[in-house]
């Protein structure tokens, strides 16, 4: 008992120095630096994909819309942030004329503090999940899968469509809304959204949800409401998701439906896949290692001539699908498989080593 | 004695196939009560009705003096139907097999299910749910955590007095066969039934491991204060234990009874018990 508290607090440990190293990084790191941007991005993945987990990995529901709930996300927080002397420029294809003749810029004419419009952004994305869920839950498998992929790409067309101009600028970009400076806020919400999600794993909540997925017979018939604890896992999925989304925005300072495709769902749920389904501290290591791989250290495969010939802009695409390849086919349990990191996990990793090793000698 | 379970006139029709025909039969509270038949007779298609998996064609299941499921042929049924007693059940009520549980109903399956990735501790855990009263919020930020507590008390004297508190942590698919459909039941147990629903619970059991089931069942009925009604087919365990028999064969109730009576029925011999060769 002594022990597993000494490991708690380790792993609190680890935790703290990890917002150390943020913190110092946020000091020493210039913005433009694509160390930062992989440390952002990284934290707002590790968000989305830890949300993907909930669903896919701990309740076994399958779902696709997670781009669809980012982008819900996303549009609802630039819509309701973007300061309301900017939105004449904003929206300038969408102008309306006011009672005194001033021309206005949308139709959203006010704009909330930047942590409510967060939460409003988790908030909208959960009540679409609820709207979505209604039908979609009572069903079995992969109909799922195919509603929420089908919900996310008509999400995005609705969002380019110049009826709802007033609200999502049609096809055009929303911009100028506020964004977190330095890499801390996105650490800390995202750490913040990430921890609620844990604790709600290891409520009962959570084993009902491991209930579900394992089987999802014994769990009725040992009085769990099947539908009424999809329905929670899928709406607080979403709602996170939503934050996720949220986020995203302010990573990329200006946001439009277009970059919300199936492609980007699809990269998250690789994140979860590499990181192991079913467990959390995989999904935020995965997230971390995909960006880092993706936006950083396969940069130099995009210049010209560092293998003659081979080495060119995109090359980089190519070597990445392959390396994924690689992983999805051989490596199928992930990083962590189901398991969670943990500092007590490696000692007795390191112990049942060294006892190996022990044996091997005799 | 009060009956605890009641089924009226229970038809259970798939397509033109009627599983189960017409089948009343009681339990009481206290008893221990088995259904026995040949494969196929359609026992576990009357558990499943009683749980709540299946709606039944025709017929009421009552529970404590309540009726908590009913129904008749309707759509495409009431062409098709091919049972008894049309007319006289007119309400539809239907209940999931959660709801069912939380009444006092828990069952076990024929073919193991326990939560794979869950150790045994864990498996019972699971069922403690059911009566919880912490909400999303409190359950999340740990502010139930005496229920939580509480929670886990319980089961660990529950593991306790069924004999796998030893191997509380390891994964339920790794134990022995015999012990995990010990498991089940504990874990039905943990849902705080007043009826037990046993479906087939030595099944793929040796000699040994059935006379300690026997004593186990009779048990629990008396620690747990449970009413139990199981589906078997080890006769000795079924004649040794069972207060009242029910015997169906074709979906159709053939006979009822003390163990003596139904064992020296002619309908039941002939369908099921069989006479042995050499006599």
């Amino acid at each position: 008992m002594k022990n597993k508290r000494k490991y708690t607090w380790l792993d609190i440990g680890i935790i703290v120095l990890l917002f150390v190293l943020v913190f110092a990084a946020d000091r020493f790191l210039p913005s433009y630096d694509i160390k930062a941007k992989v440390l952002q991005k990284g934290a707002v993945f590790a968000l989305i994909a830890v949300s993907m987990n909930l669903l896919n990995g701990f309740t076994g529901l399958f779902s696709l819309g997670q781009a669809g709930f980012m982008l819900l996300g996303a549009y609802t927080y630039a819509i309701f942030t973007i300061p309301v002397a900017d939105r004449v420029s904003v929206y300038k294809y969408y102008t309306t004329t006011a009672a005194d003749g001033t021309t206005l810029g949308g139709l959203v004419q006010f704009t909330l503090p930047v942590f409510v419009a967060i939460l409003l952004a988790g908030a909208v994305a959960a009540l679409f999940a609820f709207l979505i869920g209604l039908p979609v839950l009572r069903l079995k498998s992969d109909y799922l899968a195919i509603a929420t992929l089908g919900f996310a790409e008509i999400l995005r067309a609705l969002c380019q469509w110049k009826g709802l101009g007033v609200l999502t600028n049609g096809s055009n970009q929303l911009r100028m809304y506020p964004t977190f400076k330095g890499i801390m806020p996105y650490f800390l919400v995202s750490a913040v959204c990430i921890a609620i999600i844990a604790l709600l794993i290891h409520s009962t909540y959570g084993r009902a949800f491991k209930a579900i997925r394992d089987d999802e017979v014994a769990a009725e018939a040992m009085g769990i409401n099947l539908t009424k604890h999809k329905m929670i896992s899928f709406v607080t999925s979403s709602f996170f998701a939503g934050i996720g989304g949220a986020l995203f925005a302010m990573y990329q300072n200006t946001i439009q439906a277009k970059p919300f495709t199936t492609t980007l769902t699809y990269e998250i749920l690789l994140i979860v896949v590499i990181g192991g389904i079913g467990s959390l501290s995989g999904s935020v290591i995965a997230s971390f290692l995909y960006i880092a791989c993706s936006e950083w250290w396969m940069r130099f495969l995009d210049t010209d001539g560092v293998i003659p010939g081979v080495t060119r802009n995109g090359f980089r695409l190519v070597v990445f699908s392959a390396v994924i390849m690689v992983i999805v086919l051989f490596f199928r349990r992930g990083i962590m498989g189901d398991k969670e990191f943990s500092t007590a996990r490696i000692a007795r990793f390191a112990a049942s080593h060294k006892k190996n090793k022990k044996e091997a000698a005799k | 004695m009060n009956t605890l379970l009641k089924l009226d006139d229970i038809t259970m029709q798939f397509g033109g196939v009627v599983a189960v025909n017409n089948l009343s039969l009681e339990v009481g509270e206290g008893e221990i009560v088995s259904l026995i038949g040949p494969n196929g007779a359609g026992k576990t298609t009357a558990f499943n009705v009683v749980t709540g998996v299946y709606e039944p064609t025709n017929g009421r299941v009552s529970f404590q003096g309540k009726p908590i499921v009913e129904s008749f042929p309707r759509g495409k049924m009431k062409k098709l139907y091919a049972g008894e007693n049309t007319g006289v059940y007119k309400r539809r009520m239907t209940k999931t097999p959660d709801k069912i549980t939380a009444l006092g109903i828990a069952r076990t399956f024929q073919n193991i299910r326990l939560f794979k990735s869950m150790t045994v501790f864990e498996n019972v855990l699971v069922a403690t749910h059911l009566r919880r009263k912490s909400n999303l919020f409190t359950a999340t930020f740990m502010l139930d955590h005496k229920e939580e507590v509480a929670m886990r008390a319980k089961v660990e004297s529950l593991l306790e007095e069924v004999g796998l508190l030893d191997v509380k942590d390891e994964l339920a698919t790794s134990l022995p066969y015999g012990k995990q459909r010990r498991l089940e039941i504990a874990r039905a147990l943990a849902t705080d039934p007043t009826l037990l629903l046993l479906d087939e619970p030595a099944a793929g059991m040796n000699p040994q491991e059935t006379d300690e089931l026997t004593a186990f069942i009779r048990y629990i009925r008396d620690k747990f204060k449970v009413t139990i009604f199981m589906i078997e087919h080890h006769m000795n365990l079924v004649m040794d234990i069972s207060d009242r028999i029910y015997v169906i064969d074709f979906g159709k109730l053939i006979a009822k009874g003390t163990p003596e009576e139904v064992q020296n029925n002619e309908v039941v011999i002939k369908a099921y018990l069989g006479v042995s060769e050499d006599e």
